[in-house]
């Protein structure tokens, strides 16, 4: 017997929009609209009439003036002539810059700290427990400036490498560390060296090519073949040896002292080194827990059942903990990269010329395009945040346990 | 065979041996010390490698602490009473104390009131913090908390959050009157009845108030120092609390109108920098309000932070959302209550109780960020450390006391906060495990 009753049938009354659960989340959604829309007429006529009021308008040609200020490091062709826009692209490319050798950075200190935080070891164990803690509970500010302060207020002037007996040598007489940045030898690329680098990457290529052969070779017949010093053989030997036979193409220059400066090599500034080590050690404590969480998230029966069918302790990583534990590990760790690169805006505290310092900083100030520059800067974070994101969830999707 | 052996053994033990000692190798330190230091030789390495850094760190740091002057009117006199010894110079600390904790611009009789409103914080965080252990009364004093740390830390008339605390006041009596016909009436009424007294009541107050006052008032832009962080700490985290739970509902909602509102508002905010947000706090913000109008930089910051935060915590209680088992959910609606009823009762105390690690991550992560407001010239903890204090002729060249004192004093709060979350995540534990 059917007791279920049909919906009523009567004709639409206008109570039926509050009443009816039917009609209801369309009434509230009308609301919801209506009050966005009103919201956002209210603030532009109120930007309309604050513009007309200070004789402004909305325009981006700006970006094709002549930027008129210096930037003391960049990756590409800039002087005080170029415009705005190349301003801008010089400061964007410093953010990926010094986001890229933070993440990379932070990777490498939070893995070793992660899993040193699991060592046996109980000192080493507790030392990285502090290292965590306090560098997590310490604002990222705090230690760009305190890493900033050592670049600039502790290292040695360039005078002090002067004289017969200097107060500060260079290390290596290849490195000099100064108050005025870090400076490092130069590789100079000689007639020849594309072929010294086509034949390193065909190397690299051989290596996979050899440890493919060696997988497949171990599938179908059972036979072991070396991995590790062929591989390093095959990466090295065939580009040391062009390198040999065309005379050594690729040299380095040496950064070397005249006058008050050092000149030549590359010089690193502390800015840059300042954001780069604080946000890679910051970011590396999160990026040690992430790995800790991720590796003790594999139970401990996935170790025993290995051990059981007689895996040896490094193959028991590589091939049972890892790849699983790593399920866990990288969406954290993604998300951390992208913190990296938002903090990485802090580098308008310390000086260095990134994006927030060139468009957000000195572009705004001179041309007191707020609205226009912060809208630029605001939709360039956006523009990574959701690439990586998306990147991500490509990721999670392609690692997802399939379940039935 | 019990008769064989009576024959083939000559002598049989009857009684026990003695217990004996374990070996020296095996007990006390030296074990725990083989185990734990030296299993093997790669830990004995690690062990040593250990033990030297932090020789190394406590012979550049003991000195330096021990020999530390506390009392000394400049840097060049701090020199001068170490006459070349290392020791650190925190006379800094003391000479600047006030300016640290309040910046440089509170009126110096008055900084009992912040001390006294930071000390009462405790008395209103406890009733929440520990439900257990403080009666349930605190929760009165709690709720009166916000209006009377505003009346101390700001001063002036205390008309004025008098009449706030009476908007919220009217606003409770109308929502519990109406909410047990139905929420959506209680919950707007309670909205209509809070402006109508919040907008009589500021008339009142503008034709009633006195020229004189208890308490001075003391304008937002002369606040700095801890005590900024401390604010726009405190303010942003509770105000971005509810605002956070409306958007996580509002991303779960099945209204898609509502729904996508509530994701580009959540995503847009977590994609770009807090630093571009205070950027508009400082210079945008002013073109989007009537003509005419100007409100306090702190406003506008803390409006910009708890947007920041709401966005955060939004995301974290969505989680919690969604770790709920379904069933909840259908038992709830099975049971005939209708989605507020469901939310309120079922849903939200779950999920709260759940996102509770999350929402004190955010909220650590949120107070440490409140170092950034430093960047758009607000003179906070960092602000006044890199302004005026090292500007200063006196204490130019102080970094390390000042970092490090700023650097402990953010440590304290923060790793206090996550380890009372840690606690609390113990004691919510209902489950058996």
């Amino acid at each position: 017997m059917a007791t279920i009753t049909d919906p009523p049938k009567g004709a639409f009354r206008l109570s039926m929009l509050i009443n009816d659960t039917r009609y209801r989340s369309l009434t509230f959604q009308f609301i919801a609209l209506f009050l966005l829309i009103a919201l956002f007429a209210y603030l532009g006529s109120n930007l309309v009439a604050n513009l007309r009021a200070a004789g402004l308008n909305i325009s981006y040609e700006f970006l094709g003036e002549p930027a008129g200020y210096d930037i003391n490091q960049t990756l590409i062709e800039y002087d005080s002539q170029s415009s705005h826009w190349r301003a801008a692209v010089a400061g964007v490319l410093n953010t990926l810059l010094v986001a890229f050798l933070a993440c990379l950075t932070a990777t490498i200190l939070g893995t070793i700290a992660g899993v040193l935080r699991l060592s046996n070891n109980w000192l080493v164990r507790k030392l990285m427990a502090i290292y965590v803690e306090a560098f997590r509970n310490v604002p990222v500010l705090i230690w760009i400036i305190i890493i900033f302060t050592i670049m600039t207020a502790v290292l040695p002037a360039p005078r002090a490498f002067r004289g017969d007996e200097p107060e500060a040598s260079m290390l290596f007489g290849a490195f000099a560390f100064t108050n005025r940045g870090v400076y490092t030898p130069l590789p100079i690329f000689g007639p020849g060296s594309s072929v010294v680098i086509a034949v390193f990457i065909a190397s690299i290529v051989g290596v996979f090519a050899y440890r493919r052969y060696a997988t497949k070779l171990l599938y179908d017949t059972g036979r072991l073949l070396p991995m590790g010093w062929p591989s390093l053989a095959i990466l090295f030997v065939p580009t040391l040896l062009i390198y040999f036979i065309l005379g050594r193409p690729i040299g380095l220059e040496y950064p070397e002292l005249r006058g008050f400066n050092f000149s030549g090599g590359i010089q690193i500034r502390g800015s840059l080194i300042a954001l780069w080590f604080a946000l890679a050690i910051y970011t590396g404590a999160f990026i040690a827990e992430n790995v800790r969480a991720g590796i003790q998230a594999i139970s401990k029966g996935q170790t025993e059942a290995a051990a059981s069918l007689g895996l040896r302790p490094g193959r028991i990583m590589n091939l049972v903990i890892l790849p699983q534990a790593l399920r866990v590990i990288i969406p954290p760790l993604i998300s951390n990269y992208l913190n990296i690169t938002k903090n990485s805006s802090l580098a308008i505290a310390v000086g260095y010329m990134d994006i927030t310092g060139t468009l957000g900083g000195i572009t705004l100030n001179q041309t007191g395009r707020a609205i226009e520059t912060i809208l630029l800067l605001m939709l360039f974070y956006l523009v990574i945040s959701l690439g990586i994101s998306a990147l991500m969830n490509v990721y999670n999707n392609a690692v997802k346990l399939k379940e039935r | 065979m019990s008769d064989t052996h009576q024959n083939s053994i000559v002598y049989v033990r009857e009684t026990m041996l003695p217990e004996a000692p374990p070996p020296a190798t095996e007990t006390g330190i030296v074990k725990w010390m083989r185990e734990n230091l030296f299993s093997n030789v790669t830990n004995g390495i690690l062990t040593l490698v250990s033990i030297w850094a932090i020789y190394q760190l406590v012979m550049a740091m003991g000195p330096w602490l021990m020999n530390g002057i506390w009392d000394a009117p400049s840097l060049s006199a701090c020199r001068e009473i170490l006459q070349g010894e290392v020791g650190g110079c925190f006379a800094v600390l003391t000479e600047r104390w006030n300016q640290l904790l309040f910046g440089f611009q509170y009126p110096d009789d008055q900084y009992w009131r912040p001390t006294l409103a930071f000390v009462l914080l405790f008395a209103a965080a406890a009733p929440i913090m520990f439900p257990k252990h403080v009666p349930t009364v605190g929760l009165y004093f709690t709720a009166v908390y916000p209006f009377l740390a505003y009346w101390l830390i700001w001063g002036g008339t205390i008309l004025a959050p008098l009449v706030a605390m009476a908007g919220f006041i009217v606003g409770y009596l109308v929502y519990s009157r109406f909410v047990a016909q139905s929420f959506a009436a209680g919950f707007f009424g309670a909205i209509v009845a809070a402006f109508a007294t919040w907008w009589i009541g500021g008339m009142i107050v503008d034709l009633v108030a006195p020229e004189t006052t208890v308490l001075s008032a003391v304008e937002s832009r002369n606040m700095g120092g801890f005590m900024l962080n401390m604010i726009l700490g405190t303010v942003c985290v509770s105000l971005s609390l509810p605002f956070g739970i409306a958007l996580a509902l509002g991303r779960q909602s099945s209204m898609p109108i509502i729904k996508w509102i509530c994701v580009v508002f959540i995503e847009f905010i977590r994609g770009v920098p807090l630093i571009t947000l205070l950027f508009v706090a400082n210079v945008v913000l002013a073109y989007f309000l009537p003509p005419g109008t100007t409100f306090d930089l702190i406003l506008r910051v803390i409006i910009m932070i708890t947007m920041f935060a709401s966005a955060y915590i939004a995301e974290v209680i969505r989680g919690g959302l969604a770790a709920l088992p379904r069933g909840q959910y259908e038992a709830a609606d099975s049971l005939g209550l209708d989605y507020a009823q469901s939310m309120r009762l079922i849903i939200l105390p779950q999920a709260l109780k759940i996102s509770i690690p999350g929402i004190v991550n955010v909220a650590v992560g949120l107070f440490k960020d409140t170092t950034l407001v430093s960047v758009i010239s607000m003179f906070d903890l960092v602000g006044m450390i890199r302004g005026p204090i090292l500007a200063s002729t006196e204490w130019n060249g102080v970094y390390w006391e000042l970092l490090g004192f700023a650097a402990v004093l953010f440590f304290v709060v923060c790793y206090g906060i996550s380890q009372y979350s840690q606690w609390l995540e113990r004691q919510l534990q209902t489950d058996h495990r």
